[in-house]
């Protein structure tokens, strides 16, 4: 019985983070938020560590890793609000095709996947956290006809993997004809999103298993894992500023009403890396608990995400909530966390109903 | 990461629960503390015998003397909770006690002390808090004079557990005068039958009177008694805190609680629906739940820190803070759900779980603020943990 991370698990991490902490740093963050794109230098540097491959096993040019590996690369991005895709396109679609791909799907895909040459986009979010606004996709004879929200990593992606209303998978080259993209401008701009119209697109099924939950199992995690990420950055930086920052002679940082909303914010958020992992590792290793798991970490992320969020912006004083500071952008990127795949409210709901508790 | 048990521990496993099945007829009434009852001392017995109880404490003092394995522990653990079999006897002497002689007592303090403490021939109260001595404890002013070889012995404590029924007090007292105040504190171990002491209980808000107040007039006590030396009270006390802290925030007590939520949200009915069917009610319940695993998870991350000596960080200061305020979290919500019935208590009509839910309510409100308040448990995670500045002293006026 060990539940801890491995010596490889640990060394990984610290070098995504080592080049992160390099490559991209708040000015980097800003200037993809100021032109509205994700950072290509950023991107092709994970690359070289192999992240867009992390999951794809090595015969289609991947690494072969675990999720658990994923949720430790999701937390440092959070960390670093790193502006690039990562949830949809380096995990939720190589799992959707290697759970449900056909060989040759697989070897069209994966490969592309692997080197980072292809992003991915997902276009899941009518199936899993409601449909608004009329939204959905309806299959025909091997054509898609409808509309999807909240597509995930959607700018530049080169395919689409789609949920219809009858929760089946689908593929979609982003060159078929009969797309639309238009971008959805969210709160947080290190992160693409988009809505997709199709009318009449040409489709492939993804009909080799049902891969639907398990796309969703991954998203929540990698979720929670970044804003994980996200919040330890925000109480390290609350920690930073209350000891230099100094009012009545003193640090702010040694008054008590200081201290415990430090305490209080890490009391409540470390707790939330054992969920992560436990989710993540449920995933590859203990099916019957994963789904289960990786509700709670998104919805317990979630909640202590925004208690995170707003706390560290208030031990900061006037100066964290301007664009000077720039811990907006955490803030942000945690708000949209918890939105998106479904906010804590629709998930707990998914969660009751798993267990029987609920009608689904 | 691997949650699986080696053969070697899932064979501990397997014979742990023959053990048990093997038992079952022999497992004593539920102890609620204080001096045990003949069934209770009779399986305690068999527990030390077969390694269940008192499991690392060396032979010669009176235990079974296996090697610490925090994984067996958690085995035990979890098959007595499955086969809800009661644990070994588990008072102030067994847990805080016996841990702290074990770290500084002397030889003949630990042959005299702690083979009987084991048995449950000795029952112990902890002598630490006092009415204005609290948070700040080592302000204590219970005074030891020195008399001969003795110390004369005047003051009172408060909030002493089981004082009405101990042998025994394991007592901090203020003995030397010239030093300063964490210098001046000496661990004292003496008979609750001594001349001058008087024990009264104090009644709490549940309605009983779970702790007391101990007063000292003239309470002679030979200076032998002491623990690692005149002066060196406070650190000893400390190393005693430490076992008294990783006791109160148990995550499986609140993964009990948790279960029998989930069943009374099963079975109460309120205008013929079921109270699980209240999708309020049921958000509140999955946000507990959500709760519940994480410390569970965290419990299994500390327990692999434990077992192999990794550094974890903050993560287990703040288990006394979140385990507690989780456990009384979900106490209130399981009153909230059963309305007007949560507010039933004593032998009301109608009572639900011997109005549990209520005494536990209350009566956790005193775990949050005993054993290092919550306000004193921040502290520690900002300073020890985040590495925040301690709050300046005020000077002396």
């Amino acid at each position: 019985m060990e539940f801890a991370l491995s010596q490889d698990q640990k060394m990984m991490q610290d070098s995504v983070n080592r080049t992160l902490d390099r490559i991209c740093p708040l000015d980097r963050v800003r200037k993809a938020a100021d032109a509205n794109e994700f950072a290509e230098d950023v991107w092709l540097a994970l690359a070289e560590l192999g992240i867009p491959g992390l999951l794809i096993p090595e015969q289609f040019g991947g690494v072969g890793l675990k999720l658990l590996d994923a949720a430790l690369v999701s937390e440092a991005l959070g960390r670093h609000v790193a502006p690039v895709p990562f949830v949809a396109s380096c995990v939720m679609a190589p799992i959707a095709l290697m759970r449900a791909g056909s060989p040759a799907q697989q070897a069209n895909w994966l490969p592309k996947l692997a080197s980072g040459e292809v992003t991915a986009a997902v276009a899941i979010s009518e199936q899993i956290a409601g449909a608004r606004e009329g939204t959905g996709i309806t299959a025909r004879n091997g054509k898609l006809t409808g509309k999807a929200m909240f597509v995930l990593d959607f700018d530049d992606a080169g395919l689409f993997i789609v949920a219809d209303k009858e929760n089946k998978l689908h593929l979609v080259d982003a060159k078929a004809s009969g797309i639309t993209e238009g971008t959805l401008t969210t709160i947080d701009l290190s992160r693409s999103i988009g809505e997709l119209t199709l009318e009449n697109v040409e489709a492939e099924p993804l009909s080799h298993g049902n891969a639907l939950i398990a796309l969703r199992d991954a998203g929540w995690t990698m979720l929670a894992a970044d804003t994980l990420g996200a919040g330890w950055r925000m109480i390290e930086k609350a920690v930073e500023y209350s000891k230099e920052r100094k009012q009545f002679d003193r640090v702010i940082g040694s008054f008590q009403a200081v201290k415990h909303m430090c305490a209080e914010m890490a009391a409540e958020l470390e707790p939330g890396r054992s969920l992560v992992w436990y989710a993540a590792h449920a995933f590859d290793a203990i099916p019957d608990d994963a789904s289960l798991t990786a509700a709670h970490a998104k919805a317990y992320l979630s909640e202590v995400g925004r208690f995170v969020a707003r706390t560290s912006t208030e031990v900061h004083g006037g100066i964290g909530i301007t664009d000077l500071l720039g811990l907006h952008y955490w803030f942000k990127r945690i708000g949209l966390n918890r939105q998106l795949l479904g906010g804590p409210e629709r998930v707990r709901h998914l969660a009751a109903a798993m267990q029987g508790f609920a009608a689904a | 990461m691997d949650l699986a048990y080696s053969k070697e521990y899932e064979d501990f496993r397997a014979q742990t629960r023959a053990f048990l099945e093997r038992h079952r007829n022999d497992f004593p009434k539920p102890y609620g503390g204080g001096r045990p009852a003949a069934d209770m001392l009779a399986w305690q017995k068999l527990l030390i015998e077969n390694g269940y109880a008192a499991r690392t404490i060396p032979r010669e003092y009176g235990g079974y003397g296996a090697e610490p394995d925090i994984l067996k522990s958690r085995i035990i653990a979890e098959e007595f909770t499955r086969a809800k079999a009661p644990t070994g006897l588990a008072g102030q002497g067994i847990s805080m006690l016996v841990p702290t002689l074990l770290e500084v007592g002397s030889e003949e303090q630990k042959r005299k002390y702690i083979a009987p403490t084991l048995r449950g021939e000795i029952i112990w109260c902890q002598g630490y808090s006092e009415p204005g001595a609290g948070s700040d404890l080592a302000s204590l002013q219970t005074r030891g004079v020195e008399d001969g070889n003795d110390f004369i012995i005047n003051g009172q404590k408060i909030w002493t557990s089981t004082a009405h029924q101990a042998d025994m007090i394991f007592c901090l007292v203020r003995t030397e005068n010239d030093r300063a105040k964490h210098q001046g504190i000496s661990y004292l171990l003496f008979s609750m039958k001594t001349p001058g002491i008087e024990v009264r209980p104090l009644k709490t808000m549940t309605g009983n009177a779970e702790f007391n107040e101990v007063f000292f007039t003239d309470v002679r006590v030979p200076q032998e008694n002491v623990v690692g030396g005149r002066g060196a009270g406070w650190f000893v006390a400390n190393a005693t805190l430490k076992h008294e802290r990783g006791m109160l925030g148990d995550p499986n007590a609140a993964n009990t609680r948790l279960q029998a939520i989930i069943e009374l949200m099963k079975q109460e009915t309120v205008d013929g629906c079921r109270l699980m069917d209240n999708p309020v009610l049921r958000d509140r319940l999955m946000q507990l739940q959500g709760r519940v695993l994480a410390m569970q998870f965290h419990g299994l991350r500390l327990l692999t820190a434990a077992a192999t000596g990794d550094d974890v960080g903050l993560a287990r200061l703040i288990v006394k803070l979140e385990g507690c305020e989780l456990n009384h979290q979900l106490a209130a919500f399981a009153i909230d759900a059963l309305g007007e019935l949560g507010v039933l208590y004593h032998d009301s009509p109608h009572l639900r779980a011997n109005g549990f839910w209520q005494r536990a309510y209350m009566f956790d409100l005193g775990l949050i603020i005993g054993g290092g308040t919550a306000q004193i448990q921040k502290n520690i995670i900002a300073e020890r943990g985040l590495g925040m500045p301690r709050e300046p002293k005020l000077a002396r006026e």
